[in-house]
């Protein structure tokens, strides 16, 4: 276990580049739906809005 | 086939239709990612030259990769769009270009942490292939940046996508730079004449991950497309019984 | 007397026209000239003020202020390039003229440059003497220079083309050029480090010559799509 997490010494930079990767990629796959949730209430108050106008 | 394609060119085919394929893309990527991350990490024999810190390679090239391809099909999407007048093949570009700017920046971010240890240097400014990369970074951001600044969507579209084609230049830049200059980067080890110079059990994570990390982008873009549509088509009748459910105003 | 004027102008005169008319303008407003130029001769002297005046470390340094001061220079006056018309509707009547737009697009471009990037490279060998450069990098300087800024007087006009009209549109302009100018600047100014130490250049000012054919060819195609875009 020990060994795994030195990485042969580059432990550090290994992990850290993993990490890394891991954070971006989390963000980038969070956002995808978290934006389209946020699109689809945005565009039912502008349809409303365009609707009320009407 | 090409009834299907053109299909595909009508938003709201291509908002369900793309609805549906995400889960798969999901799905191989999280399999291949996960065989090849597993793979790439502890199971793969510890490299002769650079012990265990290359194992950073089975990040760092997924990254570079899609940071490239992403702006392929940026542009190529731009120029689709600029041609034959198609809003969604526009709609395909804007999504992309953030998706490839996250992509590019763990590509050097990456490779920065990679370089450390093997050149003893965080970032060398005389590397062709590490200034190309930067400069493909600022290419991204000057597109997203030209972008919002126009408020017409049509307009915004059609200047972006002139930006996007002058800079898709950068690209091959990248890729042959290795070849063209003396650079820290070792030369290519994949497409090369002779086939893949790195021994199977260490080339298979690396295929693994490129093709995980391929479908992860593909389910990533499909997604900001949706997004995107939506955004674009709120004025047309099938956004509206979508989103309102049918039958009367509100 | 019969008239033997062409009906339609040819492309040539078209061309002949644009340059002719921005080298008038920047005639008559010699500010536009001199404001860029003074600008690049001021970073350049701020360097050595910064760092101190120690003989060896402006000569290895010199090179590379004296281009960013180049291109700080140019990104300054391309500002401007299509403003002016856009204001006054001369940028419509080039959109509408008979001439392809590609054509006056050129004409724009090298117009710029005459008036702003021609003048830098005849007083950079002023600039360059002050920074203890020996001779031969003097000569290469102004080369590299010569066909950087004409390079960035190309590439510009696309930028320059994209934002005109938009509301800041200044800050957005250095965005969108620096991707495309670093070449340029990478190349210029390691050739005339290169030459300070003897070394072989003619790589260097190879590679400068051949970015520039490529822009000259291929930027008026983007410069007249931009235009049109903008200014729909």
């Amino acid at each position: 276990m020990m060994e795994v997490l030195a990485m042969g010494g580059y432990g550090n930079f290994v992990w850290g580049a993993y990490g890394l990767t891991i954070i971006v990629l989390a963000v980038c796959i969070v956002g995808g739906p978290v934006r389209h949730t946020k699109a689809i209430n945005d565009v039912r108050r502008r349809i409303r809005a365009m609707e009320a106008k009407s | 086939m090409w009834k299907f394609f053109h299909k595909l060119a009508s938003p709201p085919h291509f908002y369900q239709f793309a609805g549906k394929i995400v889960p798969w893309f999901a799905v191989i990527a999280i399999a291949c990612i996960g065989y090849g991350g597993y793979a790439g990490l502890f199971v793969a024999p510890v490299d002769y030259q650079q012990g265990d810190a290359f194992r950073i390679i089975y990040v760092h090239v997924p990254a570079s990769y899609l940071s490239m391809m992403a702006y392929s099909i940026m542009a190529i999407s731009a120029g689709i769009g600029l041609i034959w007048r198609i809003k969604l093949s526009h709609a395909v570009a804007a999504a992309a270009a953030p998706l490839g700017a996250w992509f590019t920046f763990l590509a050097l971010a990456t490779g920065s942490i990679w370089g450390k240890p093997m050149w003893g240097t965080w970032w060398e400014w005389g590397d062709p292939r590490l200034t190309s990369e930067l400069l493909l970074l600022f290419l991204y951001i000057g597109y997203m940046a030209l972008r919002a600044s126009i408020d017409d969507i049509a307009k915004a579209d059609k200047a972006s996508a002139v930006l996007a084609l002058v800079g898709v230049v950068n690209v091959p830049i990248i890729h042959f730079s290795v070849e063209w200059w003396s650079s820290l980067h070792q030369g290519p080890t994949l497409v090369r004449e002779g086939g893949p110079a790195m021994a199977p059990d260490m080339l298979y994570p690396l295929l693994a991950m490129i093709l995980g990390f391929t479908f992860l982008f593909g389910a990533l873009l499909l997604g900001r497309v949706r997004t995107e549509v939506l955004y674009r088509e709120y004025r047309a009748r099938w956004v509206r019984e979508l989103l309102l459910g049918d039958g009367g105003t509100t | 007397m019969t008239d033997t004027r062409p009906l339609v102008p040819s492309l040539w005169s078209g061309f002949v026209g644009i340059v002719r008319r921005d080298i008038l303008l920047a005639w008559k407003r010699p500010g536009d000239v001199l404001n860029p130029l003074f600008f690049f001769a001021m970073v350049s002297a701020l360097f050595p003020l910064a760092l101190g005046p120690s003989s060896e470390q402006l000569g290895s340094i010199g090179p590379g202020v004296i281009w960013v001061a180049a291109l700080l220079a140019a990104l300054l006056s391309l500002n401007s390039l299509f403003v002016s018309d856009f204001e006054d509707g001369s940028l419509d009547q080039l959109l509408l003229s008979p001439q392809p737009l590609t054509v006056l697009a050129l004409g724009k471009a090298i117009g710029h440059w005459m008036v702003s990037g021609l003048p830098l490279v005849v007083i950079s060998p002023l600039v360059a003497i002050s920074f203890h450069m020996p001779d031969q990098s003097i000569k290469v300087m102004a080369v590299t220079l010569f066909f950087g800024t004409l390079s960035l007087s190309l590439l510009g006009s696309i930028g320059a083309a994209l934002t005109v009209g938009l509301h800041r549109g200044t800050a957005l302009l250095s965005l969108l050029i620096l991707p495309l100018a670093m070449p340029v600047l990478i190349f210029g100014a390691r050739t005339v480090s290169l030459s300070t130490s003897d070394d072989a250049v003619s790589a260097g000012v190879y590679f400068l010559a051949a970015y520039c054919m490529l822009a000259l060819t291929l930027a008026p195609f983007a410069t007249a799509a931009a235009l049109r875009i903008s200014n729909e």
